[in-house]
């Protein structure tokens, strides 16, 4: 049965309103009118007639079906001229199909018939005048991802002349071939080792495979395997149980590699063994001497603090790069379901509480030419992403909070999908540590949620590798935030009811990370594959092991548990199967119908793998000071630095997040008078009954890093410990979690700049680790994503290295929380911190296309003292608005504050700290760290004044009643504009 | 001591907020999975208010509370009916407020359970999170709003506009007196455009009740403004606490 649903004509559909205003203004078509029809695709089941069928789907008041009968009447749209029709291809999770055969089966009340299915489509019926075949094709692009989805086309002419779009779309998903294959390594040279590698997408050094030739020619472990009816011959199933623990995503093996170092800057050249124990761990260690709240960092899926006696709240941030450039809005949302699931799985399981996302595309302005074949334009990418993170966050009930958007034009290739999530937990759970994990041998193995597809099958090796024409459609899947969000339910139940031991998400690698990682705390596990329960018939056994379908936990339950764990999921309809055993033999053993199909030691699973040996260098460079022209107009500069991608007002993109669902929101996205202008991060307050609350804040300076990622790094964890600070939060309690974004860094005949990669990758380690020990900001949890580059019509284009600072912090009370905006006419403006100068990879940078020099630094020593003093400014209550300094320094700091508080300002450069004989254009618009605007009170000017005393601070001037924003310096004006003109400007991007 | 259940399951997401709402006011407020309810019907009595919270039933899938509010419908109309018969109350916010309406209990006029109203896609298309500005029907007798008269309080939704099934509809909506909040501009100026109304929604309504007063679905989210800093304005405004508390202590108070 063919249900065609649609508005009737007198309610109008804001949904087809937004979507043909998003096509006209996207693609510049001339189209007059759309109408948009829901399809559900019914198969037959008795007692499933049209009026069940209305009963079930159709909104009687709102809305009318039409059965059996692709609809084409005037009376729907008139004058339409083509119809378009999408619908998803085979396997690809449908959502909304899934939710329909609930409702179908609540509604029957009755067991439906085994097959049945449901399929849904969307139809689009348009009229614009003349559109040729090419624009009619540019249309349906638009409305269509071809990965995942199918569509069609019917004109006016056609479908009089009676066609019309199937009943039914075909669904069944082709099975694989499901044997077991042996590949016997031991005969293979090295180029049939590479080539093996290449063919099954292991992506696999050689010296990795030579490895796996190794261990499988060993003499004791072919005893052992012969055990277990096993040869010396690899199972397939074996092969890519390795790749997948072996996946640079997985292993981080860069991090991990032995680097020889060589800066020519100071003519030394050190090896360092893994920079992540090197710098990353070191810094924690260091801090961790002075700071005790930490739980759990770096071994679990997310870093834990303790947050008050009886709690810990946890933060993760993840990376979703490469599927969200070949699917922007499938990409976004697993993202999202992803990073949620690395909360749930923390510790015995957290409550997501929050979502926080730094979202990097190319220009939006990229004009149509310079868009290579087999990428998507920037601002389609953008629109699919933020759908997804909408609908992932949305539907979650998580609030989103902080984050940004952020434009390079080296994001083009492969945008970058930071997805961050918090959770909190409470600290003892059954009189255990909330935060420890523990698997006993005899435990089972149970996976929880969704069924296991080919969708996603080597999403990890995937992402380790460059984008390309030929990356697998397999690797991209969709996730469903309602069938993960019953399941959290159900999981946080079972927690406290306590009928479960430990649990960890499925993610990259589906069950052979999950499980594998898992079977480390009892020694081993036994995996049963033909147990897992499947979307479809077909699988082969290793993909079922790799196979990474959304919305699945793996889970320990202790045997006399189990019975209750499985009442419990029935009861809130979330699936759950145990499919293995937790066992202590140090090995992984897999088996497929009764047989043996693999055995891995764990000892060669997890520290098999060859250690990567990789050059760094860096080179000796002389940034010289750049004397800028100051005889520019300062206004006109501001108004340009105000409608920067970055820096403009994305309100309309933010507000379609749900910011304050859980009711904890403190600090909004928003600040100011009309709501409208920006604050510097979030605060929450995760707990109803206790004022005390959270700060989110993120830092990313990552065109800092053309002229020294060591500054890059210094200034995005400054960025974000600054902005907890202007938030109002303790300085003494705040933890950052590292997620690195590289190009390819390991030097090869197609990537000559590898080395310097490297170098900077070094570089950034450094820097990061010199001011977190310097502020006592541990690291607590990291990603790093190493091959961010696309190679597409033979052209490389690779995104800038960038390092996002996430930063979770507390304040004593949110009571005391500042906010950016101004308050109050007369009151008065300060500066604090020292300005210095610094342009080179500011955004005034990049808007006159010149290097300006020497980029920002921090100076730590100076910033801390300043931080101190300003929290107990803010904690006396003496600051009634704070800014930090950041995208377009003092000016658009200055102005953002004044558009808040829809407010004037007379402001003068005379008394900035630093700032002496400098430019104009440089004390207004470079970006030195550690700085702040603050309004005060004429009332608390002396108190505040003293607070302050040793560090550096300035009166700017005052805020006024009127719409004037005036500079002066000395007697002279040097930028004159109105807020409310700033305001539009700033608003009128997005 | 009043007892509330918050019904919960299968994507409703803003219960826990609900129920710190309900206990601030004084009430026990456990939060019930809808398929414990459907196990055990007589549970029901046990509480004074149903409370149908915000989120996502279902993914919003085939309609906003579509299916949610068909399988309450199903199998729990019985004993819902009987609960509004006992003089007893029923709260619905946001997709609770759209279940209430897809299930029929409101404004249920000829009280047959028929959809009579919808609440479908704003005007603009897409999911909004924005402060509005509601102000309160004297003329309702909703127990839930008496005495209110304005108040700021969070929308967040994609699918909440108002419209009506008929003219004869929308006249006894009125002539009854069953409009129990408005958006309005902060001036109190008309005529009251995008955004003060968020969804474009027939003559600006936010929320009705049934004709008993007992039964009250709205779409802003009262449960999100139960402490004085949920206000996005409360370091400008002289705001003093969580006025969205108003309505919990309403409910737990009309049983005193």
């Amino acid at each position: 049965m063919r249900c065609e649903i649609f508005y009737k004509n007198q309610f109008g559909d804001g949904r087809a309103d937004h979507l043909l205003k998003g096509i006209q203004k996207d693609l510049g078509l001339p189209l007059k009118a759309l109408k948009q029809v829901d399809v559900f695709l019914l198969e037959d089941h008795p007692e499933l007639d049209q009026e069940a069928a209305a009963e079930i789907f159709l909104d009687q008041v709102a809305q009318e079906m039409l059965v059996d009968h692709c609809a084409g009447s005037s009376d729907l749209l008139p004058g339409w001229d083509f119809m378009i029709e999408t619908a998803f291809r085979p396997g690809v999770t449908d959502q909304v199909a899934l939710t329909a055969y609930d409702a179908v089966k609540n509604y029957l009340g009755l067991t439906l018939k085994a097959n049945f299915h449901i399929q849904t489509a969307s139809k689009y019926l348009v009229a614009a005048d003349g559109l040729s075949a090419e624009q009619i094709e540019k249309l349906s692009s638009y409305l269509y991802n071809p990965l995942i989805q199918r569509a069609g086309t019917i004109s006016r002419g056609e479908w009089e002349k009676g066609e019309r779009f199937p009943s039914v779309y075909p669904y069944k998903v082709a099975a694989s071939d499901v044997e077991v294959h042996k590949i016997d390594t031991s005969l293979l040279s090295q180029a049939d080792l590479v080539n093996l590698s290449k063919k099954r997408l292991l992506a696999l050094s050689l010296d990795e495979m030579k490895a796996v030739q190794n261990y499988f020619a060993d003499p004791e472990v072919q005893a052992v395997r012969k055990k277990f009816g096993l040869g010396a011959e690899a199972t397939d199933v074996e092969l890519e149980m390795i790749a997948q623990t072996w996946s640079e995503h997985c292993k981080h093996k860069i991090f991990n590699a032995t680097i020889e170092y060589e800066n020519q800057e100071s003519g030394e050249t050190t090896t360092i063994k893994s920079i992540f124990k090197n710098y990353i761990k070191k810094t924690t260690d260091e801090v961790a001497k002075v700071r005790h709240f930490l739980r759990s960092v770096f071994h679990d899926n997310s870093g834990v603090i303790q947050f008050d006696d009886e709690t810990c709240v946890c933060f993760k941030v993840e990376t979703h790069n490469s599927p969200s450039a070949l699917d922007p809005y499938g990409g976004a949302i697993t993202g999202i379901v992803g990073v949620n699931r690395d909360i749930i799985g923390t510790g015995m399981g957290a409550k997501p509480i929050f979502n926080t996302n730094v979202l990097c595309f190319g220009d939006p302005n990229t004009p149509d030419s310079e868009i290579p074949k087999g990428i998507l334009h920037p601002r389609q990418v953008m629109s699919g992403v933020h759908k997804g993170i909408i609908d992932g966050g949305n539907q979650s009930g998580i609030p989103v909070v902080g984050g940004a958007f952020l434009f390079d034009e080296s994001y083009k290739g492969k945008p970058l999908v930071y997805c961050g999530t918090g959770g909190i937990l409470p600290a003892r759970i059954k009189g255990q540590n909330s935060w420890d994990k523990e698997i006993k041998p005899g435990d089972l193995a149970v996976m929880t949620g969704g069924r296991i597809g080919k969708d996603g099958i080597h999403g990890a090796t995937f992402s380790s590798q460059a984008l390309d024409e030929e990356s697998p459609v397999s690797a991209v899947q969709i996730g469903d935030p309602i069938t993960q969000k019953k399941m959290l339910d159900f999981l946080l139940e079972a927690r406290d009811k306590g009928l479960y031991r430990a649990m960890t998400d499925n993610g990259a690698g589906g069950l052979s990370s999950s499980l594998g990682e898992m079977a480390e705390f009892s020694g081993g596990v036994k995996i049963e594959l033909d147990k897992c329960p499947l979307k479809y018939q077909g699988l082969a056994p290793w993909e079922i092991l790799v196979s990474e379908s959304q919305e699945r936990m793996s889970l320990a339950v202790a045997p006399e548990n189990l019975p209750a764990f499985m009442a419990l999921a029935e009861e809130r309809e979330v699936e759950a199967t145990v499919v293995g055993e937790f066992i202590d033999t140090g090995n992984v053993e897999i088996l497929y119908e009764g047989k043996y199909v693999g055995l891995l030691s764990m000892k060669f699973l997890h520290d098999g793998l060859p250690e990567m040996k990789l050059k760094a260098l860096w080179p000796k460079k002389v940034i010289p000071a750049v004397k800028i022209d100051d005889n520019r107009d300062l206004t006109q500069d501001l108004e340009t630095l105000l409608a920067d991608p970055t820096i403009a007002s994305k309100e309309k993109l933010v507000r379609q997040y749900d910011h304050e669902v859980q009711a904890q929101s403190v600090i909004k996205p928003f600040a100011g008078e009309k709501m409208d202008a920006p604050s510097d991060g979030a605060v929450i307050r995760p707990k109803p009954g206790s004022y005390k609350g959270l700060t989110i804040t993120h830092g990313v300076c990552q065109r800092y890093g053309d002229v020294d990622a060591y500054d890059m790094a210094a200034c995005a964890l400054d960025e974000a410990f600054r902005a907890h600070i202007a938030l109002g939060g303790n300085p003494e309690e705040a933890s950052a979690l590292d997620n690195f974004c590289w190009p390819d860094p390991v030097e090869a005949p197609g990537n000559p700049d590898g080395a310097y990669k490297l170098a900077q990758l070094v570089r950034s380690c450094q820097g990061l680790m010199d001011t977190c020990v310097a502020y006592s900001v541990p690291l607590i949890s990291g990603k790093d994503s190493m091959k961010n580059d696309a190679v597409l019509e033979g052209k490389k284009i690779s995104v800038r290295p960038t390092l996002l600072v996430s930063l979770m912090g507390t304040l004593p009370d949110v009571r005391k929380a500042v906010n950016t905006d101004f308050k109050q006419a007369g009151d008065l403006i300060y500066i604090l911190g020292e300005t210095r100068g610094e342009l080179g990879g500011t955004f005034y940078e990049k808007m006159l296309k010149n290097a300006l020099g020497p980029c920002p630094k921090v100076d730590t020593k100076s910033a801390l003292a300043l931080y101190a003093k300003l929290y107990k400014a803010i904690q006396a209550g003496q600051v009634k608005s704070c800014h930090d300094l950041s995208d377009g320094g003092l000016a658009v700091a200055l102005a953002e504050s004044a558009m808040g508080g829809c407010l004037g300002v007379e402001c003068s450069l005379d008394q900035v700290p630093g700032a002496g004989q400098m430019e104009n254009s440089r004390a207004l618009f470079c970006e030195t760290p550690s700085r702040f605007i603050v309004s005060v009170s004429p009332g608390d000017q002396g108190n505040f004044e003293k607070t302050m005393a040793g560090s550096a601070f300035g009166i700017l001037g005052k805020v006024t009643g009127n719409q004037g924003f005036v500079i002066n310096r000395g007697n002279k004006e040097v930028l004159k504009s109105r807020t409310d003109n700033l305001s539009r400007i700033f608003k009128g991007v997005f | 001591m009043i007892k509330t259940a918050v019904v919960t399951g299968f994507g409703i997401n803003a219960d826990y907020e609900l129920q710190t709402a309900f206990e601030m006011a004084g009430a026990k407020a456990p939060l019930i999975h809808i398929k414990d309810l459907i196990h055990s019907p007589q549970r029901i009595k046990d509480f004074q208010i149903i409370a149908f919270p915000g989120g996502f039933s279902f993914g919003d899938h085939i309609g906003s509370g579509k299916v949610f509010g068909s399988l309450f419908k199903l199998k729990l109309k019985d004993v819902l009916q009987e609960h509004v018969e006992a003089g007893k109350l029923v709260i619905g916010i946001c997709n609770g407020f759209q279940v209430l309406v897809k299930m029929g209990i409101l404004p249920n006029l000829e009280n047959d359970w028929k959809q009579e109203v919808s609440l479908v896609h704003n005007d603009s298309g897409v999911f909004e999170d924005r402060w509005v500005r509601a102000s309160f029907n004297s003329k309702c007798q909703s127990p839930w709003i008496s005495g209110l008269t304005e108040m700021d309080l969070p929308v967040r939704h994609g699918e909440g506009k108002f419209v009506v099934g008929s003219d004869a509809i929308a006249r006894a909506l009125e002539e009854k007196n069953m409009i129990a909040l408005q958006y309005m501009n902060a001036d109190g100026s008309s005529p009251v455009e995008y955004p003060a109304n968020p969804n474009g929604s027939y003559k600006n309504i936010a929320g009705i009740c049934d004709p008993t007063g007992r039964v009250l679905g709205l779409m802003p989210h009262p449960e999100a403004f139960i402490q004085r800093e949920n206000h996005p304005l409360w370091q400008r405004r002289d705001i003093k606490s969580g006025e969205g508390l108003a309505f919990f202590e309403k409910g737990v108070s009309f049983f005193k």
